[in-house]
């Protein structure tokens, strides 16, 4: 290894927030062409030292050198002259610009002080062709799907001829065949001599694609080592401190009676197009009901309508054999049903809220919450102080905003709150441990089986086949808005699943 | 703005002005009402349209600004002073006065437009709080200038206003003169274009509020600059991460409706007429903001829409005019204050969003921090 293939150094970088160390004197650095994992439990501080090197944040203490030269990065005009790019954890797009807007904002190309879209859409096609980027380029960004959306980010980061692009949990919101698309773009770009630093808390992807893998622990860096010496296992046990059993154990089911009904259901998404065509299937007390299916079949407005979020066409949900279709969420959650929504940060937190503030934001109007109209604040900091420990939620204190948290943390103060609120007869998970490291997803997946056990009736919606298959007892397939297949999950293969996903069904049908 | 909004725009005119054309056409050519009534319209829509202009500004940016009335109302004031300072005290001439005048104007709207910035973006105070600040201390502030300077015991100008140098003259476009030879010898046609003529007729402030809501648009969605600010009043962190200044975009838009807010106020005591009284404005930096909701955020929507209060002040105008030919059947419109209420009306008709939903800048309003 020689000094001059390290496009990228960041040494003994340290970064406080408010109650929290998020780095501890850091070092990382990158090699030419290579693609270069991060790991780390959530909250490690792995989308903060990506932050610092990007110039979003200023380090408290540390250097950063870039081609062997000492840079002083003071915001992302220095990163982006530096030829750092960065694909954030929570998209940077603007939905009501178009990609050529989104592209080249921040670096304008105009004609006469007029904004040349038409030379940024041919640039734009020009990197979709060389890299395999399919987007259109007039199409607005709030009408694409995410895995589209996530082309657009990285097309901006190559418009800007980035040399080192950070990819900070580009697969948590990706279809397993879109991730796979993504790899094969990561290949082409390190083969071109871009660098990559990928972030993930899958640890079989980090073994497929990576050269090398650092692993973060509360701030600091634990170890780097490549994918050859190590194990799905091993990774886990650094990141977390701990052995993580990584198979779920589960006992077999009792069913009891049916809890949810959908009963022929129609549904529309917001263009009007009819995206969920007669469906109809029950969740019975003490089961959990998979529903596989490539992201986009349907999936998301199921589970709006079934939750109140979204009008229902026709049809009807019936929860313990009370009609409550269309009724509002308000009513829905009442009658005993707990959503952990797809969106987190739209449909699941109050980003400006506190963390414990949010924690409530189902029950804060009844007792022991309010009292005769009342908040009841430490009733409220009381439940939040038990939620962040059981759930292992890391924030310095209950009453930091949400917004404050890592993306992991965020997702676990809404699992918390779902999964701890009293009387729950069904529980609607739909990508419950999105985001989340392996020890959490350990510890939410068995909280799921807990609840399953009392009786609860549990719908679990997931992009991740081995979810579903790990999870589920019995499993639905959604391919088109419809359900083409039902199997006992004891009967079911990944490679059954996989061609009825892909609508093999319908087509020899 | 969609083609129904602009519809709908365009009947509510038509009604406006066919109510007076029937009811005045006994005593008048439809030509000639309809071109006064343009006239006016114009002439009243002018404040309005600079003042939705300043809103479409800083929304767009993400600041909400409900200072306009008080923005309004202090540039009126100070745009007055300086013009009779200038004239009376420095012995400038009259133009020369006048067109400081509206310098010191816009100079007021900015300084009042820079308090709200430090408020609302600095000290990330609420900016209803902000705005209204501005509102309440542009009426203390010019209230008690004005009773101080005039007519106080032992006030500057002891106890008169003195003379002022006037206002703004009125330009004549030349647009009609093209057509003459069209007409030739037939002398309904030339009556018909000196009517038409009247229209053409506008003071300065008229003439420019027209040509920057063209220039606006054009700046707000096809420059660089536009796009940075409607990314800042969208999503602010991600125009952070392109390396964009959200706190300058923010600070420079709002700066710029200040001037805006600035050159409506010179509207009303430089440009209409010379002379100022306490809360001169009278609420209509708050119908701007109801017409730049109306106009959806965009310059020309927001001028449509002022057009639309400009012609329903029209109608109350005309009808006191025409009081004596309102056929019986339709004599509420003989009572000014009913007819009064129009503007107000709308305005309440229109804000309901019967005629579909607006959407402001998502992140209007929301102070940035990273
Ligand atoms: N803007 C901020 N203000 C205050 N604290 C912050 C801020 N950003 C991050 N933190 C804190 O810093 C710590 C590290 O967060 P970071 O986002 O780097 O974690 P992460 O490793 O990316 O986790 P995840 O896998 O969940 O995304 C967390 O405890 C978080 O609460
Ligand atoms: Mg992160």
């Amino acid at each position: 290894m020689t000094e001059a293939n390290i496009v990228l150094e960041a040494k003994n970088i340290t970064k406080q927030f408010p109650g929290v160390l998020a780095n501890d004197r850091v070092n990382f650095d990158l090699r030419k062409g290579e693609i270069h994992a991060l790991l780390g439990e959530n909250g490690a501080g792995k989308s903060t030292l990506m932050n610092l090197i990007y110039g979003l944040h200023l380090p408290d203490k540390g250097e950063i050198f870039v081609n062997g030269k000492p840079i002083e990065i003071k915001s992302p005009n220095d990163s982006i002259a530096a030829g750092i790019g960065m694909v954030h954890q929570h998209f940077m797009l603007i939905p009501v610009f178009t990609v050529a807007e989104n592209v080249m904002l921040g670096d304008e190309v105009t004609k006469r002080g007029s904004l040349d879209r038409a030379t940024v859409a041919a640039k734009i096609n020009e990197i979709s062709k060389q890299y395999g980027l399919d987007v259109d380029p007039n199409a607005l960004v709030g009408d694409l799907p995410v895995g589209l959306q996530q082309r657009v980010e990285i097309v901006k980061t190559l418009y800007r001829n980035a040399e080192i692009v950070i990819l900070d949990e580009p697969t948590a919101v990706l279809t397993p065949q879109e991730a796979e698309d993504l790899f094969r773009i990561m290949h082409d770009l390190t083969a071109r001599g871009v660098s990559i630093i990928f972030i993930t808390h899958k640890l079989k992807e980090v073994l497929a694609v990576a050269d090398r893998i650092t692993v973060m622990r509360a701030g600091h860096v634990v170890n780097t080592v490549p994918p050859s010496e190590t194990n799905e296992a091993q990774l886990a046990n650094m990141m977390v401190g701990r052995q993580v059993i990584l198979t779920v154990e589960k006992k077999d089911h009792q069913a009891s009676g049916d809890i949810l009904k959908v009963e022929n259901l129609f549904v529309r998404d917001q263009r009007g197009l009819e995206t969920i065509h007669n469906v109809s299937f029950t969740v019975r007390g003490g089961e959990i009901l998979g529903i596989a299916g490539v992201q986009g079949n349907g999936q998301t407005e199921l589970s709006e309508a079934i939750t109140g979020l979204r009008a229902v066409q026709s049809g009807k949900v019936l929860i313990d054999e009370q009609d409550l279709t269309d009724k509002s969420p308000r009513f829905m959650t009442a009658a005993g049903l707990a959503h952990i929504p797809e969106d987190r940060q739209r449909h699941g937190l109050v980003l400006s809220y506190s963390v414990a503030d949010n924690m409530a934001l189902c029950d804060y109007y009844r007792p022991p919450f309010s009292n005769r109209g009342v908040i009841q604040q430490k009733a409220l900091d009381e439940n939040a102080r038990n939620l962040i420990s059981a759930f292992d939620v890391r924030t310095p204190s209950p009453f930091v905003n949400a917004g404050k948290l890592s993306g992991g943390n965020q997702q676990k103060v809404i699992v918390a709150r779902e999964l701890s609120r009293e009387n729950v007869k069904l529980v609607i998970a739909n990508q419950p441990t999105r985001g989340l490291d392996v020890g959490s997803i350990e510890y939410i997946h068995s909280e799921i089986i807990k609840m399953r056990d009392r009786g609860v009736a549990v719908l679990l919606i997931s992009a991740e086949l081995d979810e579903i298959m790990a999870l589920s007892d019995r499993i639905v397939v959604m391919y088109r808005g419809q359900i083409v297949a039902t199997v006992e999950t004891k009967q079911a293969t990944r490679e059954q699943l996989g061609l009825w996903m892909a609508g093999a069904h319908v087509e020899t049908a | 703005m969609d083609w129904k909004r602009f519809g709908f725009i365009a009947l509510i005119i038509i009604v406006l002005f066919g109510t007076v054309v029937m009811i005045g056409q006994v005593k008048q050519p439809p030509i000639l009402i309809i071109t006064s009534m343009l006239a006016t319209t114009i002439a009243v829509a002018t404040p309005l349209t600079l003042g939705a202009l300043s809103g479409v500004y800083c929304e767009r940016a993400g600041v909400v600004n409900i200072g306009i009335e008080g923005m309004m109302l202090t540039a009126a004031f100070f745009g007055w002073l300086g013009a009779i300072y200038m004239f009376n005290v420095f012995g400038r001439d009259a133009g020369l006065s006048i067109a400081l005048g509206v310098f010191f104007a816009i100079l007021s709207g900015l300084l009042m437009a820079l308090l709200h910035a430090v408020l609302s973006i600095t000290f990330k105070v609420d900016q209803i709080i902000g705005g209204t600040v501005i509102n309440i201390l542009a009426v203390g502030l010019t209230g008690f200038l004005n009773r101080q300077l005039f007519f106080g015991k032992g006030s500057v100008f002891g106890g008169s206003v003195p003379g002022s140098p006037g206002v703004l003259p009125t330009i004549h476009i030349p647009l009609t003169e093209i057509f003459t030879p069209i007409c030739g010898a037939s002398a309904s046609c030339l009556q018909n274009l000196i009517a038409i003529n009247r229209v053409f007729d506008q003071k300065p402030i008229a003439i420019s509020a027209i040509l920057l809501v063209f220039f606006s648009h054009y700046v707000l969605f096809n420059t660089r600059w536009g796009l940075r600010t409607r990314a800042v009043g969208e999503h602010p962190k991600a125009a952070d991460t392109v390396g964009i200044n959200v706190v300058k975009m923010r600070y420079l838009n709002v700066l710029i409706g200040g001037m805006f807010a600035g050159l409506a106020g010179a509207y009303f005591t430089i440009e209409s007429v010379p002379s100022f009284e306490p809360l001169l404005t009278n609420g209509r930096g708050f119908i701007s903001l109801a017409a730049m909701i109306f106009g959806n955020w965009t310059p020309i929507g927001a001028w449509a829409a002022s057009l639309v209060f400009g012609a329903s002040q029209a109608l109350l105008i005309n009808m006191q005019i025409f009081r004596d030919v309102i056929p019986p059947q339709w004599s509420f419109l003989q009572e000014s204050y009913i007819v009064g209420l129009t503007p107000y009306i709308l305005t309440m008709f229109i804000l309901t969003g019967i005629i579909g939903k607006t959407t402001p800048p998502a992140a209007d309003g929301v102070p940035y921090e990273k």
